[in-house]
């Protein structure tokens, strides 16, 4: 990320000078630092909201509630971890926040299911198998509501900031079912690879 | 009909936390106050990023990059407008809503490319930032097939992208 924050300027620079466009540039600097405030102040609004009602659904126990539903296919998933045991409930609470959209929540449980994963798995310096599906799933987003989109859309004058909803399950079945699959296809192959 | 889901999720979620006896008020402020803390939080970062990425775009090197992938797009039929986002995605989600604005800004907002780009950054993650969080967390030095199995959802991502979107919307 830092070399980009050098890499970025250094092209445009360049650019500009080859483009005769040195002019747009200087103003794009001085105009771009309050376009950010005012995105961030028209994110403002639907973020809380949504954060607020989310924390509503927290305290009402609709995440332990989604995560008794995931549970079977946590222990398909992950098979070197105890079933029923702390890992397992980790995992579940983690996954059932990301669905959630949320944020705030889900980071700290999954870094603690990580840590869990790590004591049943016996593990010393290298990642297991358990601790990648984490991750990787993690990585592919699972959230139904896609706020932060729809913040986004909105400030950006979206008649509908919500139309995209089917486009973003559809797309997110694609991503999350590719995760799993090559998170347990690369297993297989690297634990065949270490036993030859 | 997506017109419902807001509405319902809303009024659901409230009468689910009132017949479990929440204090609905207390908490909705509760969270809304995070929601607050988030928008501070990445300001700075957006103030930076949206700039580097404004200077980009000004300079005109936006235009190079963009045709010079345009025939990679093209094959999945992605829109070339949104590539920049593919591209920093992974690696900051201020970053990523930078770019958003940029795109939507020169595409304008319920176009192709906008509706593309908002579906890539509802449907993918900042892949790099949370597989650094999560193994620094057991302190696992060795990631193994952790990364490539991680950019396997992004890059499915990026090949159904397009073809959903143009299902739903059409080329408009």
């Amino acid at each position: 990320m830092k070399i980009i924050l050098i890499i970025l300027p250094v092209i445009s620079l360049i650019f500009a000078a080859i483009n005769g466009r040195m002019s747009e540039l200087s103003a794009s600097i001085l105009g771009r630092s309050g376009e950010a405030v005012e995105l961030v102040i028209s994110l403002c609004g639907i973020m809380c909201f949504w954060c607020g009602l989310m924390k509503v659904a927290e305290r009402a126990g609709l995440v332990e509630k989604l995560a008794r539903l995931l549970s079977p296919i946590v222990s398909f998933l992950f098979r070197n971890i105890k079933k029923g045991g702390r890992a397992a409930g980790l995992i579940t609470m983690n996954l059932a926040a990301n669905i959630l959209g949320l944020g705030n929540a889900s980071t700290p449980l999954g870094i603690a299911a990580m840590k869990a994963i790590s004591e049943e798995n016996n593990s010393g310096e290298q990642a297991t198998d358990d601790m990648i599906m984490l991750a990787v799933l993690n990585t592919a987003s699972l959230q139904i509501l896609p706020a932060t989109a729809a913040a986004l859309r909105a400030a950006n004058g979206a008649e509908k900031p919500f139309d995209i909803l089917p486009c973003v399950w559809i797309v997110s079945v694609y991503s999350v079912t590719a995760a799993m699959i090559s998170a347990k296809v690369m297993g297989a192959i690297s634990r065949k690879r270490g036993k030859t | 009909m997506t017109d419902y889901v807001v509405p319902l999720i809303t009024v659901s979620v409230l009468i689910y936390a009132a017949i479990k006896k929440v204090d609905v008020f207390e908490a909705f402020c509760e969270g809304a106050a995070e929601g607050i803390k988030t928008c501070a939080e990445i300001l700075p970062a957006l103030v930076l990023l949206l700039v580097c990425i404004g200077m980009f775009s000004a300079s005109g090197a936006v235009e190079a990059l963009t045709s010079l992938l345009k025939p990679i797009c093209g094959a999945v039929g992605f829109p070339s407008e949104a590539m920049p986002l593919v591209l920093l995605r992974p690696f900051s989600g201020s970053g990523a809503m930078a770019v958003y604005s940029e795109i939507a800004g020169y595409v304008g907002a319920d176009s192709f490319a906008e509706r593309v780009a908002a579906v890539l950054i509802g449907s993918s993650e900042t892949t790099f930032y949370t597989i650094a969080v999560y193994f620094s967390a057991v302190k696992a030095k060795n990631t193994r097939y952790a990364v490539p199995a991680a950019l396997v959802p992004d890059l499915t991502a990026w090949i159904v992208c397009g073809a959903v979107v143009f299902a739903f919307f059409g080329n408009a």
